[in-house]
């Protein structure tokens, strides 16, 4: 358990500084997957299982279109040259460095309190509950508000509109799509 | 019979060693099997032994070497897939338990999955070839068409049994196998299955339209790991419908792990059949119906099991 842990927990911090000395930015974005996944481990060796998982299926999800979006931003669209994050490089890595120093020193440091109470038996369905019983409204919120934001920003970035699709007056039967066919 | 409740959970340790043998052992019957149905369909003589033959020509070939090749993910990319795979398959009941009895084995299983996502991406980028990396974009391009209705259907399995451990899920069936009440997840979580692992006519990321797509710069033992594991992965993803929908290892006079065998091989003869009656679905097209049609079905499937699950005073 306790290897374990310190292995996940150097893997978690050595991907992660990973970020800041490769100079691919395909390789940067799974150094970082693979802090997270580092870090998806702590949180099953915690006997948190689900969240565990869940974070795993987020992340790999997350890093993988993550890559995507910085191939498409990058400058070289190639990609497989060299390429360094010139984008403040000292100064991210030192609030990073520095980030993580001040949360190290404070774990270190505090007078942590002793146990009271037990986890409940059955976590996942202890964590459903308090998401979905007394904090419901707000999980409700930020979901509709979330979903909100993604149609928002679709539409803000689609270069075509219904009135393309439909016509002026939106009476066309057929929508006029680039790449025909599909149900709608 | 004894209930499965009381049964230890999870099969003896040594097992762990035996499941990848096991699983290559299928992904090889499914390749003959296949295999054979193309040289029939060709007059050809059926050739059972060429899954061995196919993967020791690929042992002692050559591996292919690219021109600024990003071999660390390359190499890595093709490792996952199979790796994932037989992760994934640590959670299926092979009979009654599976290798490890996890309390939140399908989330586990569908996190494995999403690896394949990665992994593919990961060997399109790596050779530093134009046709491997639209094969990778491909398979990323379409994942959350692929992803959503996947990930619905078995929620809709994991609601209607009020739990996320596969072994619930199984003994939740005992009076009703789940396809019955929810069809609709059965027939997407087949459909979705067989996308998540590019097989099928889901097998534009490595078409034949872009020579091969993510595997176009694969030769060698890269090649096979690469083919292997995304038969594995097919494997395992069809495998898990028998217990989310059809009841495990439920059936009469045979035992269990039998009828799961026997579950296992009729629904990947039916996704073999499919792929041989259909081409290949043009990526956009699919997108178009994995959001306009799937996902709206799959969400009125989980409310009415939902449904189903408050009427009979679950969810207490």
């Amino acid at each position: 358990m306790t290897v374990l842990f310190w292995i996940l927990a150097v893997v978690a911090v050595v991907a992660g500084f990973a970020v800041f000395r490769l100079n691919s930015m395909a390789q940067v974005t799974f150094a970082l997957l693979a802090s997270f996944l580092a870090v998806a481990g702590l949180v099953m060796l915690l006997g948190l299982g689900y969240l565990g998982v869940v974070i795993v299926l987020m992340m790999v999800i997350e890093m993988v279109i993550m890559a995507v979006f910085m191939v498409m931003y990058m400058m070289n669209p190639a990609g497989l040259m060299p390429m360094a994050m010139y984008h403040n490089k000292s100064g991210s890595m030192a609030i990073a460095v520095g980030t993580f120093a001040v949360l190290a020193a404070g774990i270190l440091l505090t007078d942590w309190p002793t146990r009271r109470g037990a986890p409940a038996p059955d976590q996942t369905f202890a964590l459903g509950e308090a998401l979905m019983g007394g904090q419901m409204l707000t999980m409700m919120t930020l979901g509709v508000t979330l979903f909100a934001t993604i149609v928002g920003t679709v539409v803000l970035a689609t270069a075509r509109g219904r009135y393309d699709r439909f016509g002026d007056d939106l009476d066309r039967r057929r929508a006029d799509d680039p790449a025909g066919g599909g149900p709608g | 019979m004894p209930e499965p409740m009381s049964a230890p959970a999870a099969l003896p340790l040594w097992w762990v060693v035996v499941l990848p043998f096991l699983l290559v052992a299928v992904a090889a019957a499914v390749v003959a099997a296949d295999a054979s149905l193309t040289a029939r369909a060709r007059g050809a003589r059926a050739d059972v032994l060429l899954p061995v033959r196919e993967a020791g020509r690929l042992l002692v070939g050559q591996r292919r070497r690219t021109v600024a090749a990003d071999s660390v993910l390359w190499r890595a990319g093709g490792a996952v897939l199979p790796v994932a795979a037989v992760l994934a398959g640590v959670v299926l009941p092979l009979g009654l338990r599976p290798v490890a009895d996890l309390s939140v084995g399908v989330v586990w299983f569908n996190a494995m999955e999403v690896l394949a996502w990665a992994a593919v991406w990961m060997v399109g980028w790596g050779p530093n070839s134009a046709l491997g990396l639209v094969g990778g974009y491909r398979f990323v391009a379409q994942g959350l068409a692929y992803e959503l209705p996947h990930m619905f259907a078995i929620i809709t399995a994991a609601l209607g049994a009020e739990s996320l451990r596969p072994t619930d899920i199984v003994a939740a069936q005992r009076g009703l196998w789940f396809v019955v009440i929810m069809p609709v997840a059965f027939v997407v979580y087949l459909i979705s299955a067989t996308a998540m692992a590019f097989w099928g006519p889901f097998d534009a990321p490595v078409g034949r339209d872009v020579a091969g797509g993510a595997a176009a710069e694969l030769s060698g033992v890269d090649r096979l790991v690469f083919a292997g594991g995304r038969r594995l992965l097919l494997v395992v993803a069809v495998a898990l419908a028998v217990p989310l929908f059809l009841g495990g290892g439920a059936g009469p006079w045979l035992p269990a792990w039998l009828w799961v065998a026997v579950k296992t091989a009729v629904l990947l003869a039916l996704v073999l059949l499919v792929r041989r009656r259909f081409p290949t679905i043009r990526a956009d097209r699919f997108t178009e119906v994995a959001w306009i049609v799937l996902v709206p079905l799959t969400i009125v499937q989980a409310l009415v099991v939902a449904l189903l699950v408050l009427n009979r005073g679950g969810a207490g």
